[in-house]
């Protein structure tokens, strides 16, 4: 058995012992499966691990390095995925009873891309049910502990992937983010976690939630590692209207901090939410910045009221209407012997859907009435235009916007959380996401429990390799 | 009150499936009659995850129904999810247009003389077609093919106001949707659909009564069926002093009634809500100018044309142009020939007779029967020989003209052999001699049969008869 530490070592560093023989896809994949046996009892990220399939890609790829044979960065590199990306004959739940049985006859074009560049799937990653939750707890399938923590959650609604980097259980991992569903996990389990610019990458697969903001997310351990899985998954795909072809498509995180001109957000920094802890850390991080020559400007996010309720109201009513079609007739939980056809939906739909389900889609599905649409979803709509035209305002005069990623540190397992304080929570990331701009959340500072705190940076549309370069800054400037 | 007294105002939905070879929202292909499920995807099957992207024939066959149809064409539109549960629709939701449809503001004259009127298009719209539900005794089966096949939805102003209005329009509308290689039209295979709306008022109102909706009516014979059954219906409730329901009714072919099926009352909210999976939908002015200029001939504008450069009626126009592939086959004919009214003739009243498909598959190759249209117009054969020719063609090609000198075919025009003929049979017929001259005039007729007998059908009938009556007359 290889030493468990190989499972420490970035992507490039396995690529290099791939290449230079020192160990092989095979035992590099073995050291993974390995650590999950370990972690798993404690963890609990996985819903369904494919390692037979696993170690035969591995094989795969070993045989094609011993040919001379290679597809790209990631060959032979394992990884694992959200249980929203459809995995052609592999079990794809959404964590929900629904599609606890769903096995997808095709790829979602991101599995797909991996698969052509010779990544090997350990398996899939539980979330909170249909992405909806920040906690992990609205999983329907199982409970995921944060890898640091086990009394903590591990944040979501990706916290299956997030926890499954920081346990070293995969070395990167794929989620997705409707409203911060990567980034908050990933600072809660002290891991990065990048949502690029809508489009940038095919939602083709991925079961969505709010169609308009879902993104796929990455989770690693670095920014370098970001750069290299973002490299593989880049390119417009025929399959998704919405993608779009990368215009700067070299991430490279090396190389000289270019002169930066910073937006700091006042207002989430501000307020009883924000713990000292938050505070304490984002101050230092910008600090920081400034002593690289750094120009730094405070700035108000525009009308935090109106951003938080047009993604509440755009985010349900999308959501109501992509869960629609799991109504158990072709597919999913379904009733036999119910004769009416209301009563057939409805059983298949009650029994199949979590709470926090139903609550969003009576709560969208109210929003899009006759009576209703105009008050709620058309101003929704146009407030989202307002705050796109003035983050673009921002990102004009400035290179990067930085926040904290959440208000406070990581929750405990089983906290009650306000719902004042869990939209306050969701304010730190909304805006990129109503934007459509690149966020990443990059580990760095401590809450109060010695738990970690994420920094959260948004730049303006494909800037990516912008906020990759300054994630890895603080990623050498540390602690 | 009298029914006399009101008049129905109608408008009509119409949903025609587009002639694309692969589905609106996928590439899975759109042929009908395939085994159940066997034309899907993980898109049109809506499987989670799955994303629709925007098949661009389809945008551009809608556009040119629009302009077909004088319609303003929007440069920027959208597509909107029309959400609501059914076993036949994967999504529980079509994709549709709601507030931006393609095409806006047109309209077509429909109707000949007295009933000749314009009637106003207020939208027309692309969207996706569900599945079809197979139900045997104990269950109920989903057929996916048709999910996803693109439509347009033709929505008329409320501007018709009978049955026979109803079926001019939508017989002009196929023919221009039929004309411009939009769609099909075929209602057996369900590609022509109609929706009726329709209410009554007093004549001279401008006020609107309760409205009744007619689904899904697949022929052109049950629409007006279903709108003159239902005007009266209506009458009938109101001359009781009944109040109307606003409700959705269907039209049962085998009571020729209507019957309902749901009160409006309990009309599905339908939550639209703006597709976010598609980016607006926009098109540029030189896009659309293309398709204009491609565009081809319509039929009204033909059937002019044709009255113009051939001479030939009007109403033989229409019927020639109602059929795209007979109106080329038609002027391809007339290339052959200086004799196009002729060659009408034999078109509608012989060839036609043989014909049966549609769109015309033509029998007869064109430059023969405009041969026998020359001959005819020379007066080498007489009616009754084109005739018989042109049914000898439809089972097998030969060449005409030949054939008429080898076997004699030929019109007899030669007034000493036509005399002897007329003699011979006077002298046969005595008795339908004295009929004629006792003023039965209708002797004559007989008489000249016989003598067209005698000929073997080749006397020049006008000769003949003329020959008759001087012989007679004398």
């Amino acid at each position: 058995m290889m030493q468990n530490g190989i499972v420490k070592r970035t992507l490039a560093e396995h690529r290099r012992a791939l290449d230079g023989g020192e160990y092989t896809s095979r035992e590099l994949t073995r050291a993974y499966l390995d650590t999950i046996e370990q972690r798993e009892p404690s963890v609990g990220a996985y819903l369904t691990l494919d390692a037979e399939r696993a170690m035969q890609a591995a094989r795969e790829a070993d045989e094609r390095r011993a040919l001379g044979i290679q597809k790209g960065a990631l060959d032979g590199i394992p990884y694992a995925l959200k249980d929203n990306f459809c995995t052609a004959g592999l079990r794809t739940t959404s964590a929900s009873k629904m599609l606890e049985n769903f096995v997808p006859p095709y790829d979602a074009t991101v599995v797909a891309r991996l698969r052509e560049a010779g990544a090997v799937l350990l398996g899939k990653l539980n979330m909170d049910e249909f992405a909806m939750g920040s906690t992990n707890e609205n999983s329907a399938l199982g409970i995921t502990r944060n890898p640091l923590d086990p009394g903590c959650v591990t944040g979501g609604s990706s916290g299956g992937s997030a926890a499954a980097v920081a346990a070293y259980e995969a070395p990167f991992a794929l989620g997705s983010d409707t409203g911060g569903s990567i980034r908050q996990p990933a600072a809660f389990c002290g891991v990065l976690g990048l949502k690029p610019t809508y489009g940038v990458l095919s939602r083709y697969g991925m079961i969505a939630l709010a169609s308009s903001l879902d993104c796929v997310g990455i989770v690693t351990h670095t920014a370098s590692d970001c750069a290299a899985v973002l490299s593989a998954l880049i390119g417009k795909d025929r399959l998704d209207a919405t993608s779009r072809t990368h215009p700067d498509p070299s991430f490279e995180v090396s190389g000289e901090l270019p002169h930066l001109r910073v937006a700091v957000v006042r207002e989430l920094l501000e307020g009883d939410e924000v713990s000292p802890a938050v505070v304490r850390s984002c101050k230092t991080a910008v600090e920081l910045l400034r002593a690289h020559g750094a120009e730094i400007d405070e700035v108000s996010l525009p009308s935090p009221g109106s951003a938080l309720a047009s993604y509440c109201v755009l985010s349900a009513a999308e959501a109501a209407s992509n869960m629609a079609r799991f109504d158990g007739v072709r597919y999913g939980n379904r009733k036999a012997d119910v004769s009416d056809l209301s009563e057939f939906y409805a059983q298949n739909r009650s029994e199949g859907l979590g709470e926090e389900v139903k609550r969003r889609i009576l709560f969208g599905s109210y929003m899009l009435t006759r009576e209703k649409r105009a008050m709620y979803y058309d101003r929704a709509r146009a407030a989202r235009c307002e705050i796109r035209e003035r983050m673009t305002e921002i990102l004009n005069r400035y290179d990067l916007i930085i926040n904290p990623t959440t208000p406070t540190g990581v929750f405990k397992r089983g906290e009650k959380i306000t719902p004042e304080k869990r939209r306050r929570a969701d304010l730190c990331a909304v805006y990129a996401s109503l934007a459509g701009f690149p966020a990443v959340s990059v580990p760095f500072g401590r809450d109060e429990n010695g738990m970690p705190l994420g920094l959260h940076l948004t730049a303006a549309p494909f800037r990516e390799a912008l906020l990759l370069r300054v994630a890895s800054f603080f990623e050498e400037v540390g602690e | 009150m009298n029914f006399s007294d009101f008049e129905p105002v109608i408008g009509l939905e119409v949903h025609a499936e587009l002639k694309t070879a692969t589905k609106i929202f996928c590439a899975c292909p759109t042929a009908f009659g395939a085994p159940p499920n066997t034309l899907c995807c993980p898109v049109c099957l809506g499987l989670p995850g799955a994303l629709p992207t925007l098949n661009r024939r389809a945008v551009e066959l809608a556009v040119r129904a629009g302009l077909a149809l004088n319609c303003e064409i929007a440069t920027l539109s959208r597509t909107d999810r029309k959400q609501y549960f059914y076993p036949d629709l994967p999504k529980a939701y079509q994709i549709s247009q709601d507030p931006y449809p393609l095409c806006f503001d047109g309209g077509l004259s429909v109707g000949n003389g007295e009933r000749e009127r314009y009637v106003g298009i207020t939208r027309i719209h692309i969207e996706e077609d569900a599945g079809k539900l197979i139900h045997t005794r104990n269950q109920t089966l989903i057929d996916c093919n048709r999910c996803g096949v693109p439509l347009i939805e033709i929505v008329t102003a409320p501007e018709l106001h009978s049955a026979e209005d109803a079926g001019d329009f939508l017989r002009a509308l196929r023919q221009i949707l039929v004309t411009c290689g939009v769609s099909d039209c075929k209602m057996q295979e369900g590609s022509l659909r109609c929706d009726v709306n329709i209410s009554l008022r007093k004549k001279g109102s401008n006020e609107f009564g309760t409205r009744v909706e007619i689904k899904n009516i697949n022929s052109f014979a049950f629409v007006e069926k279903a709108i003159a059954y239902e005007a009266r219906r209506q009458f009938d409730i109101l001359a009781k002093g009944g109040d109307l329901q606003a409700e959705t009714r269907r039209y049962n072919a085998s009571t020729g009634k209507t019957e309902l099926m749901r009160a409006k009352e309990r009309a599905e909210d339908y939550r639209y809500l703006a597709e976010p999976d598609l980016p607006a939908l926009s098109l540029s002015r030189e896009d659309i100018n293309a398709i204009a200029k491609a565009l081809p001939e319509l039929p009204r504008a033909k059937a002019a044309r044709l009255t113009r450069a051939y001479g030939i009626v009007k109403a033989d126009a229409e019927i020639i142009v109602s059929d795209p592939s007979l109106a080329s086959y038609f002027e391809y004919a007339a290339t052959y020939t200086e004799h196009p009214i002729l060659l009408t003739g034999l078109l509608l009243t012989e060839l036609l007779r043989y014909c049966h498909s549609d769109p015309f598959d033509p029998p007869v190759k064109a430059e023969r029967i405009a041969e026998i249209a020359t001959m005819l117009g020379e007066g080498t054969v007489n009616s009754t020989t084109a005739k018989k020719l042109v049914t000898r063609l439809v089972d097998g090609d030969f060449d005409p003209r030949a054939t008429v000198e080898t076997e004699g075919l030929a019109q007899i025009r030669d007034r000493e052999t036509i005399m002897r003929t007329v003699n011979e049979t006077l002298c046969e017929n005595q008795k339908a001699v004295a009929d004629y001259k006792n003023g039965k005039t209708a002797a004559l007729r007989a008489l000249q049969g016989h003598a067209m007998a005698k000929t073997k059908g080749l006397a020049d009938p006008v000769l003949l008869e003329e020959i008759f009556k001087e012989v007679l007359s004398e």
